[in-house]
């Protein structure tokens, strides 16, 4: 079907919820026209996590979809575009640019906006809601001269508008709250003690039962007025007070809306026109509103289905939530508040440790109803599940909240769990899908487990219970091979790499608190280095003292404690003034020279001090770091080739210079060499190096996982006659797949070996994208190559980081008098140990 | 502002630095900003080289030679500090050869016969003074 006669589905709103249904509905089919109209002036983001705003993550790294999604999908985008106005008659819309397009179907993902009450001089200056980017940038902006400000509104979402408070630096923090307890929809008064008193030792004060009734002051707010004839002086004001369908649209075109707003809709998503559909939180379903996201997803499913000729509806969804709200957890799940005589309640309650866990299960002793948990909430995801499968209690139910008292875990283990339950909700994964996928498809990782069953790919929620779910099914089945990091984490390189990326922890001591015991080693600090670096490219320099001792000084130690110094050649091309300036430096610094086995040149015996002036005497002549001290690409060694050499096919040494300048400086298990030659008769000796490609008439042979070093091996052939481009993109994706897959410190050829299925298996993997990461990868592996910089230019044009390269910290112009030389043919050695 | 004294004596530091059982005096090392967090750094105390970590996960300060006695390598201050076993024995690893070593004891913990002498921290205004 050409595109002009596809039918033509308009989506208004592309929010979380209406980017989700365009991903679904192009992932289900392509027979459809997508057409887009959103208001805010950038695509989707990720609202969920709006308050990341304001811990360093940029409107870029919230945004839902990558760069260019829309254009490759085909979905046509009309950003800063809403629609004003929809034809239900003529079947068309009007957006406020003048564009009028018809649709075969429309869907309207309108989304919320803050509530805001009618309240006098609630207009005034320093009063903002809480919902957009353009929001958190008002805030952001006004905060910098405001002392007092306040939060109107104590649920969860003005809590997490409080913590923003907090980010700001705000130094009188208030939230006011019209209720007697703080989040009165998911927790109870007790809990809600606990969580206050916790609260209040984080700097934020907490005002219950105030009902305002006026924001007073001139232009700007100055005091609010409470109804208990109270007031409070404030600079500025955050309306959290809950959300309000945006159903505009739809009033004015006449569909059904309810009485307290929400466009109707069936179990369909089907509003009163049944050309036009309704999700996410626009909607009323079951007659109500569901502000969550993962209901959302669902609603977006249920039309997809309904496009699709599926058959899929909307029966209701389960809003049990677990969240972290200002460092605290909070959960509610199932019947939280329903109390005795249609119940029996079990509380436990530490208010020195802030902890508070009520749980209500039935009177006869048998079945969880629901409960809340606050300050510990681990017990969450399988209560959760005890709940929705109706699970048999253990005979004292209250293990459930003290925790087993020495033995085994109280209650159902997963794996008890019954085959239907559902895991993942927000991809409608069970128990059943999960453990098939680990026995009959191989999977062994949280990682890939997303790509084969999707679970774990929405909130993120249920990932925990999906890992124990694997770790519990190759048990099972006798296939407990885990290699964990060291004594002080659980966890294998690659399981620790996927909580990382998933969590999105950036430094060393998160990941300590969060998976680790005890206070690292050197063994696991440089791992997480390693994967922080492949994950985020920031410069190792932030974290120094969790490096290697190599990357902690960018620099190779040698025999007597001096360094050396490898500037990068790519390809071994080298102009004769680069050289001079080499020579010079040498000279300048008494440094010992040699030609490495990587066509580069390697000078010896710097002191640490000497270091940075070293590096900048050659960045100002053009070199770059080499990242010889790195896990890291190292070299891509060159022949001559069709230039010069009468065999040459093609030119060797630009694909060699322009693959060595792609991979530069990124961060693997284990360090990375590569080869290119120019024919057959390999004088790149191409087969020894991690990859090798060598021409030939057609194209290049593409060779994976050789080895130099104490165990040779040559590399195998993975593909064969491809052209320049094709290499640079198996090359992507087998180098994320040996970055996010290998144990540390192991180089290709053992990864390779240790493979089950071997060679045949990474074929399929990154020729064929069996596993369907190729896409992904590849924009990874685009991400690193495009936030690369030379670490050493960082460091010479950084004065406080170069302050750390001395050898006494008392004594900074000191050099280590220990160290001493030999000579040597003309040049110095190092002292024999 | 009132000052403010903390000192990190363990027995290990003490019987380490002064054999004879006397007091150690104490010498003004560095500035505590002078050593990164969860690491270390080198300073020239009377001629001899003193490795400084700050153990800031546990709030806790240690002292070291600066010399690794497997190859006599001043590099210790510049090794990776973490923790062996359950009770969580402060050590660093010389960057060398990857030996570790005790911060309390100053025993090595790679099963070797070494010893490496520790000294014990006082920490005064922000300054750093070691017992020698
Ligand atoms: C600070 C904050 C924290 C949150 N935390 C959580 C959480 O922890 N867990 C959770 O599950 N949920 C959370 N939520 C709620 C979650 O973000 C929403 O449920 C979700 O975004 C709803 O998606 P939506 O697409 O329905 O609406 P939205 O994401 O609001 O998208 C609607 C879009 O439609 C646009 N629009 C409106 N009218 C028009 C028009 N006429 N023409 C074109 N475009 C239009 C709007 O500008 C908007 O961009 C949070 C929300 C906020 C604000
Ligand atoms: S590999 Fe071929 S092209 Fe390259 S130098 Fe050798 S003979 Fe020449
Ligand atoms: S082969 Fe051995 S001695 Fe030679 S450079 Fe490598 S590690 Fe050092
Ligand atoms: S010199 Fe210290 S371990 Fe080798």
């Amino acid at each position: 079907m050409s595109a002009s006669n596809k039918p033509i589905v308009v989506v208004i709103g592309n929010g979380m919820v209406g980017h989700k249904f365009c991903e679904r509905l192009m992932a289900a089919t392509s027979s459809f026209r997508i057409i887009v109209f959103g208001e805010e002036p950038r695509p989707a983001y990720d609202r969920v996590h709006l308050s990341e705003y304001f811990n360093g993550k940029s409107a870029h790294d919230l945004s839902l979809s990558m760069a260019g999604w829309f254009d490759e999908q085909d979905v046509e985008l009309h950003i800063g575009d809403p629609v004003r106005e929809i034809d239900r008659t003529a079947k068309l819309v009007h957006s406020r640019k003048g564009i009028v397009q018809s649709y075969d179907m429309l869907v309207l993902a309108t989304g919320s906006g803050a509530f805001v009450p009618d309240i006098s001089g609630i207009e005034k200056k320093g009063v903002f809601v809480y919902r957009t980017i353009e929001d958190l940038d008002l805030i952001r902006e006004y905060a910098k001269g405001a002392h007092n400000a306040a939060v109107m509104g104590g649920g969860l979402l003005g809590l997490e508008a409080a913590k923003a408070l907090l980010d700001l630096g705000i130094s009188n923090p208030y939230v006011i709250e019209f209720a007697s307890r703080l989040m009165p929809r998911q927790i109870d008064s007790a809990g809600s003690h606990i969580l206050e008193t916790r609260l209040k030792k984080l700097g934020l004060q907490i005002l219950l039962n105030k009902s305002t009734l006026a924001v007073e002051g001139g232009e700007s707010i100055r005091t609010l007025r409470f109804a208990d004839d109270t007031s409070l002086d404030l600079d500025m004001l955050v309306i959290s007070a809950g959300i309000r369908p945006r159903d505009e649209l739809a009033r004015l075109a006449g569909l059904q809306v309810g009485t307290r707003g929400g466009i109707l809709v069936n179990e369909k998503m089907q509003t009163s026109d049944p050309h036009i559909y309704a999700i996410g939180e626009c909607a009323l379903a079951c007659g109500m509103i569901y502000g969550l996201v993962a209901p959302g997803y669902e609603m977006a499913d249920v039309v997809v289905s309904q496009l699709t000729e599926g058959n899929k509806s909307f029966t209701g969804f389960d809003m049990s939530t677990k969240l972290k709200l200002i460092g605290v957890d909070v959960a509610s799940f199932g019947d939280a508040f329903v109390s005795e005589p249609d119940s029996r309640t079990i509380v436990f309650e530490d208010r020195h440790k802030g902890i508070y866990k009520r749980i209500n299960i039935t009177s006869d002793g048998t079945r969880l109803l629901g409960g809340i948990l606050i300050g510990d909430a681990a017990a969450y995801n399988i209560l959760l599940q005890t709940v929705n499968n109706r699970l048999p209690l253990p005979p004292d139910p209250e293990d459930l909240v003290l925790g087993s008292r020495g033995g085994a875990a109280a209650g159902a283990g997963v794996m008890d769990l019954p085959d239907e339950a559902l895991i993942c909700s927000c991809e409608s994964v069970t128990k059943a899908a999960i453990c098939t996928a680990v026995m009959e498809k191989g999977v062994e990782s949280v990682e890939g487990m997303k790509k084969c069953t999707k679970a774990g790919t929405g909130c993120g929620g249920c990932v925990p219970l999906v890992k124990d779910l694997i770790a519990g099914t190759l048990k099972a089945n006798g296939r407990y091979v885990r290699n964990v990091i060291c004594e002080h984490f659980d966890q294998s390189r690659q399981e620790l790499l996927d909580l990382i990326k998933l969590h999105d922890v950036r430094t060393y001591d998160e990941a300590l608190g969060r998976w680790g015991k005890g206070d690292g080693c050197e063994v696991c600090k440089p791992a997480v280095a390693s994967i922080l670096a492949s994950c985020w490219n920031d410069n190792i320099q932030k974290q120094p003292v969790i490096q290697d001792s190599n990357d902690r000084f960018l620099a190779n130690i040698q025999k007597g404690g001096t360094y050396s110094v490898v500037p990068r050649i790519p390809g071994g091309e080298i102009t004769p003034e680069k050289l001079i300036v080499l020579g010079k430096v040498a000279k300048k610094y008494n440094l010992y020279t040699k030609i490495t086995g990587g066509q580069r040149i390697d000078l010896f015996g710097a002191h640490v001090g000497d270091l940075p002036d070293i590096w900048e005497e050659l960045i100002d002549a053009g070199f770059e770091s080499g990242h010889a001290y790195g896990k890291a690409l190292r070299t891509v060694k060159s022949c001559v080739g069709s230039t010069w050499c009468r065999f040459g096919l093609h030119d060797s040494v630009s694909f060699a210079i322009e693959v060595e300048e792609r991979y530069r400086g990124i961060r693997a298990p284990h360090k990375i060499k590569g080869g290119v030659s120019g024919c057959i008769r390999e004088c790149a000796e191409a087969q020894s190096k991690d990859f090798g490609i060598i021409a030939t008439e057609k194209g290049w042979n593409l060779y994976v996982c050789g080895n130099g070093g104490s165990k040779p091996q040559h590399a195998q052939l993975l593909a064969t006659d491809i052209d320049s481009a094709t290499v640079i993109r198996y090359l992507d994706r087998f180098l994320m797949f040996y970055i996010q897959t290998a144990d540390p410190l192991t180089r290709t050829a053992t990864w390779l070996n240790k493979m089950d299925g071997g060679m045949s298996y990474l074929k399929n993997v990154v020729v064929e994208d069996s596993l369907g990461m190729a896409t992904q990868w590849e924009a990874e592996m685009q991400t690193l190559v495009n936030s690369y910089k030379c670490e050493w230019k960082e460091v010479v044009e950084d004065p406080a980081l170069r302050q750390r390269f001395v050898h006494f910290v008392n004594a900074p112009r000191k050099k280590d008098p220990s160290v001493s030389f030999d000579n040597m043919r003309g040049q110095i050695k190092a002292k024999e140990w | 502002m009132e000052t403010n004294t903390t000192s990190y004596n363990n027995p290990g530091a003490i019987a380490g630095s002064t054999p004879n059982g006397s007091a150690p005096k104490w010498r003004f090392a560095c500035q505590v900003e002078d050593i990164p967090s969860d690491g270390g750094a080198c300073v020239s105390l009377n001629e001899e080289q003193i490795a400084i970590f700050n153990f800031s996960r546990r709030g806790q300060w240690y002292a070291t030679e600066n010399r690794c006695p497997h190859k006599q390598q001043m590099a210790l201050s510049r090794g990776m500090t973490g923790s062996l076993g359950e009770q969580c024995e402060p050590k660093v690893a010389c960057p060398f050869h990857k030996k570790t070593f005790s911060l309390v004891t100053g025993e090595c913990l790679t099963g070797e016969d070494y010893k490496i002498r520790t000294y014990p921290v006082k920490i005064k205004d922000g300054k750093i003074y070691i017992g020698m």
